[in-house]
């Protein structure tokens, strides 16, 4: 070939110099377990909802949250948000309003009308669930769409347990608990109402059914020892909640005092407020810092005006309605011991909230079953000591709130269907989790949290109106957006910008980066500049 | 400020990209088409700031005037780690002639297309800072009297890195180069010494002066564009950290220029005609320690024992920096107090 003066060769790209061989470290892509995801009890895929809700598609959103929890509307409302207590924006200026954005979404659901999509096969496997409360709800919509026939049997009459006759209105609205259980129930799931299980074996049997979940809850008041005169009114938690549900309310009177230091107390007198106590005073054995009610709780009902007595215990109580009361110390060991100091307090009613146990009677004559401080024994994979029966909720060794039952109903069928099946069911492993120091929060955007409005405390101490409310679309889009998508890649194109290689090769929306490993020098500069961690630096030949 | 701040967002406008804006609002650099004007293959160091800088500058370049653009190069670590002869990794019409004469060189292409009437092909010259602010300093200076049509980018790494890390006049007090050794009672490179050519630029009054950094991808780009729109002769000041001349871990050559301009260390700014027209404000202000500890070429102040008299000069220019360029809010900064 003809060249000009002087030249002698072709012209040649850099291409030709793989600069890969240079390399010693490589960066590696993969996901991190965001800690939202790690503390959530339903193991929902928050950061994974997120991400839909952040571009506004909120019918996505909530179908990635339903894979794993049907009930957001109501989970939306009353569940504790451990989520939000290890959400990594917390350390950079407030945790993301994840339980609010979830209420959205729930009801978004209810007011579009969104449904579950119906299962693809049906196995002719026929599962029988004892209990319409989280956990039953939550065991019967997973097992309807891996395509099982679910039949529930409820002792009540209404579906929903102790969402139902546990948690008062003002904290979750029976239109909405209605909205969503009917939803399960159109994936044709039955329910029997009225229905109490006497006898698990001989109903399995009656009906056919191949496996069981039992998820009965904990009905049933723990009392205690309190002289009473025999005109004194002394009732227990669970009958006040429940009987909220009637027709007739029950008569607390002016003047209620609760005994207990648990979410249930709180719930009771907050209630015996809207009913129209002048004085609510929930009496507590230890110190607020010991109180197992969680805080934001708490918060909210002193502002409505509940007095709490710390370190008190109740002795008696006599015909006229006075309670003995004596005051207390905690010990060395943080446990209250009495002082012998005693005072008197005027009482209408006294409330008794001092936790619940199981009602095990269904389990009479099961071979096999371990019953131990009043629960149910269960193995990792929910299931009895009587091969088939797996159980969950408050009756199995567990925290005891709506989120862990509606966790429990996921994990148990799940493994029954593997049982079903003659398998095992292997969750899939866990990634490394997403740590603080694994961002790079240099590149989210300044933006504290969405408050969310709450009723004005005239009417919160005279209604059962809700007392929190939702978020609008405008707000829930800015709260969902405040998410740093730890340690999964929210395609920010950082990696593919910073790299002074061209190495990082960009595959288009939604479909994320490759190296090109060619060129790839390994700077790690990706790796150091990725926001949400999701690149780590790994050796070459390791 | 010309860069549009998008708050919000999630990562606003501080990422290179993102899913949640109009495509329209996005940089060129997260863009698949983008030119990739420096191309893989070629030889500069690990996490070299400078090709970072040249990518980014030159491609948001290319985008502006419809890919009709010529490059001059003088010589340093861009043309000799892009042009190993007969490889080349750039993508575009470029030239490399002296180490000196690069604003001459490009003066000549902007004549010869003038003459041909080829006013939609752009001319921009780049080099580094020996041959800008050293070595091609006089052809520079005749290039904005003149107000030649020439985008001059000026990718700063503070010393004369490709010959093995010799100073320059744009090396800072105090660092260490092969020619300013951390020894004696004034260790590194004199105070009081160097020069700013962005502020000498701005005294040509040409029509256009920048500067910018590569851990701020929009606030660069928004300069090119707008030196784009502009004729006449225009300037950009580009500061691109050098792991290996500063000795700084690869990975973190965008953390350190973004610790160069949130200590007020590299002051960001924008002047048209010889008048200051904005400042890129600093974000999270930090002292100046948190910018010379992680580099080695300022070693020296921090052991055997910690020189509180040289890191005090520093803090002092620093501080300087952000009083005349006004680069802290004064609501920010009362507010975090």
């Amino acid at each position: 070939m003809e060249k000009p003066f002087a030249i002698t060769l072709d012209v040649g790209s850099s291409l030709a110099n793989k600069t890969g061989s240079w390399r010693t470290y490589r960066p590696r892509y993969g996901d991190r377990l965001p800690p939202c995801n790690n503390a959530c009890p339903a193991g929902e895929n928050i950061q994974g909802w997120l991400y839909h809700a952040e571009s506004g598609d909120y019918e996505q959103a909530w179908r990635v949250l339903t894979q794993d929890n049907p009930m957001p509307a109501v989970m939306g409302r009353v569940c504790y948000h451990p989520c939000e207590s290890k959400c990594n924006r917390g350390e950079l200026d407030q945790s993301v309003g994840i339980n609010s954005v979830e209420r959205f979404l729930g009801d978004q659901a209810i007011k579009l009308g969104w449904k579950f999509a119906p299962p693809a096969t049906a196995s002719g496997k026929r599962v029988l669930v004892v209990g319409a409360g989280p956990s039953g709800l939550s065991a019967a919509y997973h097992l309807a769409r891996l395509g099982h026939q679910v039949t529930i049997h409820e002792a009540g009459p209404l579906a929903g347990g102790m969402m139902r006759f546990g948690i008062p209105k003002y904290r979750l609205p029976r239109d909405v608990l209605e909205a969503e259980v009917q939803r399960i129930l159109d994936l044709g799931v039955t329910l029997e109402l009225n229905t109490k299980v006497e006898n698990i074996e001989a109903s399995m049997q009656a009906g056919g059914f191949d496996a069981a979940f039992l998820a009965v809850g904990a009905h049933i008041a723990k009392r205690a020892y309190i002289p009473a005169g025999g005109a004194a009114k002394l009732l227990d938690a669970m009958q006040v909640l429940r009987g909220m549900e009637d027709e007739e309310k029950p008569m607390l009177g002016r003047r209620v005092v609760v005994y207990g230091g648990g979410n249930t107390a709180l719930d009771v007198a907050r209630t015996a407020k809207r009913l129209g106590a002048t004085d609510a005073i929930i009496v507590y054995r230890r110190t607020r810092e010991k109180m197992p009610a969680h805080d934001f709780e708490v918060e909210e009902a002193l502002q409505e005006g509940i007095l709490i007595k710390w370190l008190s215990t109740i002795k008696n109580m006599s015909d006229e309605g006075t309670l003995t009361v004596e005051r207390m110390e905690l010990d060395a060991t943080g446990f209250p011991q009495p002082t012998g100091e005693f005072e008197t307090l005027e009482a209408d009613s006294l409330v008794l909230a001092l936790g619940q146990d199981v009602d095990l009677s269904l389990l009479n004559g099961v071979p096999g079953l371990e019953v131990e401080g009043g629960v149910v024994q269960v193995g990792p994979n929910m299931m009895t000591g009587r091969p088939g029966i797996f159980a969950g909720g408050d009756m199995v060794p567990s925290e005891r709130t709506v989120t862990v039952g509606i966790g429990h109903g996921k994990k148990a069928a799940r493994n029954i269907d593997a049982w079903l099946r003659g398998e095992v069911y292997t969750p899939a492993p866990k990634h490394e989790l997403a740590t603080f120091e694994k961002l790079n929060t240099w590149y989210y955007e300044d933006a504290p949290k969405t408050v969310q409005p709450t009723l004005d405390l005239i009417r919160r101490q005279s209604s059962f109106d809700e007392v929190v409310g939702g978020l609008n679309e405008t707000n829930a889009l800015f709260e969902a957006r405040r998410c740093l998508s730890c340690g999964n890649c929210f395609e920010c194109d950082n990696c593919y910008g910073v790299c002074p290689d061209n190495a990082v090769i960009k595959l288009g929306p939604g479909m994320r980066f490759e190296f090109n490993f060619d060129y790839c020098k390994g700077c790690g500069i990706c790796s150091a500049e990725c926001p949400c961690g999701a690149i780590t630096m790994v050796p070459e030949n390791a | 400020m010309t860069a549009t701040v998008i708050k919000f967002y999630q990562t606003g406008t501080h990422t290179v990209g993102n899913r949640l804006l109009d495509p329209s609002q996005r940089s060129v650099q997260a863009d698949m088409r983008r030119t990739n004007s420096l191309n893989s293959g070629h030889r500069a160091c690990q996490g070299c700031g400078e090709a970072l800088g040249a990518r980014y500058a030159i491609d948001a370049a290319m985008q502006a005037c419809d890919n009709q653009l010529i490059a001059a190069n003088a010589t340093g670590c861009l043309e000799v780690f892009s042009t190993p002869y007969p490889e080349t990794s750039w993508q575009i019409p470029w030239i490399h002639s002296l180490f000196g004469n690069t604003a001459a060189v490009a003066t000549g292409i902007a004549a010869a297309l003038r003459v041909k009437g080829r006013s939609e092909v752009r001319v921009v010259a780049q080099g580094g800072d020996g041959g800008t602010t050293d070595i091609g300093f006089g052809c520079l200076s005749g290039m904005f009297e003149r107000n030649d049509d020439v985008l001059y980018i000026c990718y700063d790494n503070e010393a004369y890195m490709n010959t093995g890390v010799q100073r320059s006049s744009a090396t800072p007090g105090a660092a260490r180069t092969a020619t300013t050794p951390a020894v004696g009672p004034a260790p590194g490179n004199v105070f009081g010494q160097g020069k700013s050519l962005p502020l000498i630029a701005m005294a040509h009054e040409i029509p256009y002066v920048a500067t910018a950094i590569v851990s701020e991808l929009r606030d660069l780009e928004a300069k090119v564009r707008r030196a784009m729109e502009i004729r006449g002769a225009r300037y950009i000041h580009v500061f691109v950290p050098c792991p290996l001349g500063w000795g700084t871990r690869s990975d973190q050559t965008i953390a350190i220029a973004r610790l160069a301009k949130e200590t007020g260390i590299f002051p960001v700014i924008e002047a048209e005609h010889g008048e200051l027209t904005a400042v890129s404000k600093i974000r999270k202000q930090r002292p100046v320690e948190d910018y010379l500890k992680p580099q080695r070429r300022f070693a020296h102040l921090f052991s055997p024992a910690v020189n509180t008299a040289a890191i005090a000069q520093i803090q002092a220019l620093a501080d300087r920096n952000i009083r005349r360029f006004g680069l802290v809010d004064a609501a920010a900064a009362a507010g975090a107090e």
